[in-house]
């Protein structure tokens, strides 16, 4: 829509069909979804998951000829870039979206909830992930950061019979929108001083000694500070564990993972295409932030009772661990990319295991009818399956090898040590410690499931339904492979954004 | 054949039961009897393997990496695939593969509670696999993985089939190993960076310690970042404290793994990695190595005399074994690690077997409270003198294995390497020597109680106690014929042990000063660490021992 307007109100500038291919698909089903459902109301409902599954799938294929045609697309004068960084990521946002949508089948259909408009909203915030890929500039990183969140707060509330999911998406949506004014209010900053709102171009009035300016370090504190809302770091996670409890637990998987990642997108763009000469500013930003987030969030979970808050925490930690990489990241440009890199493999890594984590979470809450962990003791007698894989993703979510997660922090200890900083080293035995603090909350759920005696009387098994096996299947395979053979996770990770920055 | 052994040989043994727990995960679980069976013959077969791999192995290159295979794997962090065998690995991997079939074996017909065999022994071939490959793996990062592939099925082993306290016994062995563990590899990353290696292969690592003059404290520190992970492994008095704990509290198979194979991966990494990689800080932290490992040895001691439980006395036993192998160790010299990789297997058969034992008294009288036993000669006479036949291995009585593993292990601290201080090391050796003294008397005592006199009231008429059934001899007889054989002729893992052992250590280490005149000592070119120039002085006040 935005793109239209534009094209209407200026001289039309040149357009990459191939390169825009990926959103026009993904747009176009949104669309369609949302004709059908005004067409057939009622006749349409049982027929939109699928729809917007293959939506989804049908998006993967321009991605895919982009990327064997591998050229570096650059759109409207550098606000829009296709290259590898954004393909690997939309690839990452598209097979999360895809796994939401399959853990969100049945969950929405036995809530009774509409189930049309929600998979409309989600293919249009999944739509403001793949373009915030791609932006290389002030608006439309904002423009995507609004599309990506706006039907997030609408999601969060779906449950609307339930008043915690009510609580939740009002929480989100007031926290949400005073981020997004703190980080428009950096972003005016930064044009006021700079002159443009194209990232590169920030990064050359940095250059051109526009740097030194307070302002421009005001900007760039309150434009990581939006963004350290977006990836709930500490002391902006407040947010997290409400909104994620109260939200259906397949949107939480979605917050969790995927607006997560666009987050981390947004900031990685700003930071390694606009800031990167300052790296005096945002690294020591970055470092308190890592450090404050993987601590208070792994000491907060220990004490967490309900599975759901447990994982907003133990979520907040990971974010910890994965921006810890950008605390060195202006030490050389090789350590700026292998920070790049390891950010991406640890995202995409989290992708699979988290999704996974919540997927069994899901299946075991529907039995269970209750989120507290308490209730999933002794799951290994009425579902010894889904205990396996969630041992699996657990156990991902704290490193122990050959479980995916492992390389993933590897990769995170691999650039804290090459930068051979003190502070770089000092990082590295918070998150080594953190690791063990994690461990055991991660230890006490499986210990919970494998060990304990289950509280029910009956010990029937779970009834699982297909697309929850699919969703498991694609999880657990990818958590498995990306730990035994990490090249072929981390083959499609060497990015490099700096080559272009600078 | 051989050139089949040669390329596939490792690769074959070492993911082989993770191909067999993989058939096992189709299968429903309530085919007991084929699960059972697969696990068998996968283990077999593993063991198979590695006989061949023994038959076709170059005795007289011991010291060369043999059967090795060098594949890319992660290349994006330089790391690679690849595994080798050479005179130190080899016992360890004959130990594991030997063991591991033994406890299917004897888990044939008593599951410890749940039962479910099916994921019982799917457990049991995923540790295989994470022992035999940690042993094989020369690369830090393979050997980082491997390393780790372990904690998580022994965690469910104790977790999930372990004693009354086993939520807490199994929180507590994971969580100390992974604390150790992660810094382990925060210093193998250091190392790499430091040195700037092309590969994680630890033969390049250490050509490159040496070639990039990598600065002595950072030396140290590292090295101090390896001694927390594996010295909690083996684990070294003041890390030791998981051990009575996952040992009392694991089922009679998890404890006999634990003893035989997992403590080694501990000591088998100071032996492989630590001292050649990182020789001249092996030196400055040798000394407190050796303090440590006797104070483990009289400690472990004493808490064994204080013990009311046998399977826990046992385990305080391993405390006080692993601390001779330590200080093997921690003499630097050929002789003293040797001594340590025997004192490995040699533990690993007779603490198993003990282990075996207790499991099978804990079946019989359901309790392992050593004042209720008593008597056992008398109900069960065969498994009676098994107890005091391993007793005496235990306490290193000459002829059996123990003899061999604790007696050059002591004797090697007599004479340590160069840059030791002498006095520091005779002073443990007399130590140590004491601790074999204690360590007769905790098991002579244990004996007494437990086999000699007549069997307590509440268990003289108890049908349950029967001798040694059939599987038990199955599973025990490989173990006893070994402490035999080994005893009798240590050779069998020395001949193996010996050249790979004087490749790991450098020359100056072990060069003879004695023998070189002062010009010869500055040609060796060798660190001041080593202490080799004014060694020659006031070393020929005392003499030598050999």
């Amino acid at each position: 829509m935005t793109t239209n307007l534009m094209i209407v109100a200026f001289e039309r500038p040149a357009i990459d069909w191939h390169a825009l291919a990926p959103e026009i698909v993904l747009l176009s089903v949104g669309v369609l979804i949302t004709l059908l459902d005004i067409l057939f109301l009622e006749k349409a409902r049982p027929y939109m998951a699928a729809l917007s599954g293959l939506g989804i799938l049908a998006t993967a294929i321009p991605l895919l000829t982009l990327g064997i045609d591998g050229t570096e697309r650059v759109l409207f004068d550098g606000a829009y870039v296709v290259d590898d960084f954004s393909l690997v990521l939309k690839a990452i946002f598209l097979l999360a979206g895809y796994v939401v949508i399959l853990l969100s089948t049945n969950y929405i259909v036995d809530g009774d909830y509409w189930e049309s408009e929600y998979y409309g909203l989600l293919l249009a915030s999944l739509m403001g992930m793949v373009m915030m890929a791609s932006s290389r500039d002030l608006i439309s990183v904002f423009v995507a950061l609004e599309l990506l969140s706006i039907p997030a707060y609408l999601m969060v509330a779906w449950r609307k019979r339930d008043p915690k999911s009510n609580e939740a998406g009002l929480k989100y949506y007031l926290m949400g929108v005073f981020a997004s004014a703190v980080m428009l209010y950096g972003m005016s900053l930064l044009f006021g001083v700079s002159g443009t709102t194209i990232l590169s171009g920030i990064a050359d009035s940095i250059e051109s000694g526009d740097g030194s300016s307070s302002v421009m370090t005001l900007g760039i504190v309150f434009v990581v500070a939006g963004f350290a809302f977006k990836v709930s770091a500490v002391p902006f996670h407040t947010w997290a564990p409400d909104v994620y409890e109260g939200a259906p637990t397949p949107v939480t998987a979605f917050l969790s993972v995927a607006s997560k990642a666009a987050g981390f997108v947004a900031l990685l763009a700003l930071i390694f295409v606009g800031f990167y000469e300052l790296s005096n500013i945002w690294e020591p930003l970055i470092w308190v932030l890592s450090a404050l987030s993987m601590t208070v969030g792994n000491l907060v979970a220990l004490r967490q009772k309900n599975i759901v808050r447990l994982m907003a925490y133990s979520g907040v930690a990971q974010t910890g661990f994965m921006i810890a990489p950008l605390a060195v990241a202006g030490h050389s440009l090789t350590t700026g990319d292998q920070a790049l890199s390891a950010v991406i493999t640890y995202l995409a890594i989290y992708a699979a295991m988290n999704l996974g984590a919540f997927a069994v979470i899901i299946t075991l809450a529907r039995r269970t009818g209750t989120a507290e962990i308490d209730s999933f003791a002794g799951a290994f007698h009425f579902a010894p399956g889904l205990t396996v894989a969630m041992t699996i993703f657990l156990f991902s979510l704290a490193g122990i090898p050959p479980l995916g997660g492992w390389f993933a922090k590897f990769e995170v200890f691999r650039v804290l040590a090459t930068s051979g900083e003190a502070w770089g080293y000092l990082l590295a035995v918070v998150a080594a410690i953190n690791s063990v603090i994690a461990l055991f909350y991660y230890a006490s759920i499986a210990r919970k499931m494998w060990a304990d005696d289950s509280k029910e009387v009956e010990l029937n098994s779970v009834d699982i339904t297909p697309s929850l096996v699919s969703a498991l299947g694609i999880c657990v395979l990818v958590t498995l492979l990306f730990g035994i053979f990490p090249q072929l996770v981390a083959r499609f990770t060497e990015v490099s954004l700096l080559a272009l920055g600078t | 054949m051989e050139n089949l052994l040669d390329s596939w040989g490792l690769t074959v043994v070492t993911f082989s039961p993770l191909l067999g727990a993989l058939v096992m995960f189709l299968l429903p679980k309530e085919k007991e009897y084929e699960h059972k069976v697969i696990a068998l013959v996968t283990s077999l077969w593993v063991a198979f393997v590695g006989l061949m791999l023994l038959i076709w192995f170059d005795l007289d290159a011991t010291e060369r990496l043999q059967y090795v295979v060098d594949k890319s794997w992660i290349q994006a962090i330089h790391s690679r695939y690849v595994v080798g065998l050479d005179g130190i690995s080899l016992p360890l991997v004959l130990l594991t593969v030997l063991i591991v079939p033994l406890c299917i074996v004897y888990s044939w017909n008593h599951f410890p509670e749940p039962k479910n065999p099916k994921t019982f022994l799917i457990l049991i071939l995923v540790l295989e696999t994470g022992m035999i490959g940690t042993f094989v793996a020369q690369d830090m990062v393979l050997f980082f993985v491997f390393f780790e592939v372990v904690l998580l099925p022994m965690f469910f082993m104790i977790a999930v089939w372990g004693g009354p306290n086993r939520r807490y016994a199994s929180l507590k062995f994971f969580l100390y190993t992974l604390f150790g563990s992660a810094l382990m590899l925060v210093s193998f990353l250091s190392l790499f960076f430091l040195t700037g290696a092309e590969s994680f292969v630890f033969s390049e690592i250490a050509d490159n310690v040496v070639a990039h003059a990598v600065s002595r404290t950072a030396q140290l520190w590292i090295f101090g970042g390896m001694f927390l992970g594996f010295g909690i492994k083996v684990p070294m008095f003041p890390f030791h404290t998981w051990l009575p704990d996952a040992h009392t509290e694991a089922p009679t198979v998890g404890s006999v793994i634990l003893a035989a194979v997992l403590l080694k991966l501990g000591t088998y990494g100071f032996v492989r990695i630590a001292i050649p990689l990182l020789p001249e800080a092996a030196v400055e932290w040798a000394p407190w190595i050796g303090l440590l490992a006797v104070i483990g040895i009289i400690y472990g001691a004493f808490c064994c005399l204080a013990q009311t439980d046998m399977k826990r006395l046992i385990a305080f036993s391993s405390v006080a074994h692993m601390g001779f192998v330590m200080l093997g160790i921690s003499t630097l010299t050929d002789f003293g690690i040797n001594a340590a990789i025997m004192g490995m297997v040699a533990h690993g058969l007779i603490t198993g077997m003990l282990f075996f034992l207790a499991g099978s008294m804990k079946e019989r009288y359901h309790t392992l409270e050593i004042k209720r036993l008593g008597g056992l000669l008398v109900q069960a006479p065969k498994m009676g003198w098994i107890l005091g036949f391993c007793a005496m291995a235990s306490l290193g009585l000459p002829g059996l294995a123990g003899f061999w593993g604790e007696f050059p292990a002591i004797l090697s601290a007599y004479n340590p390497a160069n840059g030791l201080p002498v006095e520091t090391f005779r002073t443990f050796m007399v130590v140590a020597a004491l601790g074999t003294v204690l360590a007769a008397g905790y098991l002579l005592w244990l004996l007494q109680r437990a086999a000699f006199g007549t069997p307590k009231e509440e268990f003289a008429e108890d049908p349950n106690i029967h001798d040694a059934t059939k599987t038990e001899w199955i599973a025990w007889a490989p173990l006893l014929a070994l402490i035999l054989a080994l005893g009798i002729y240590p050779n069998l893992v020395f001949r193996a042990t010996d050249g790979a052992v004087d490749a790991s250590l450098t020359p100056c280490l072990t060069i003879d000063v004695d023998q070189l005149s002062h010009e010869e000592i500055e040609t060796t070119d060798c660190p001041e660490v080593y202490g080799l120039l004014d060694h020659g002085s006031d070393h020929h006040a005392v003499s030598k021992g050999s």
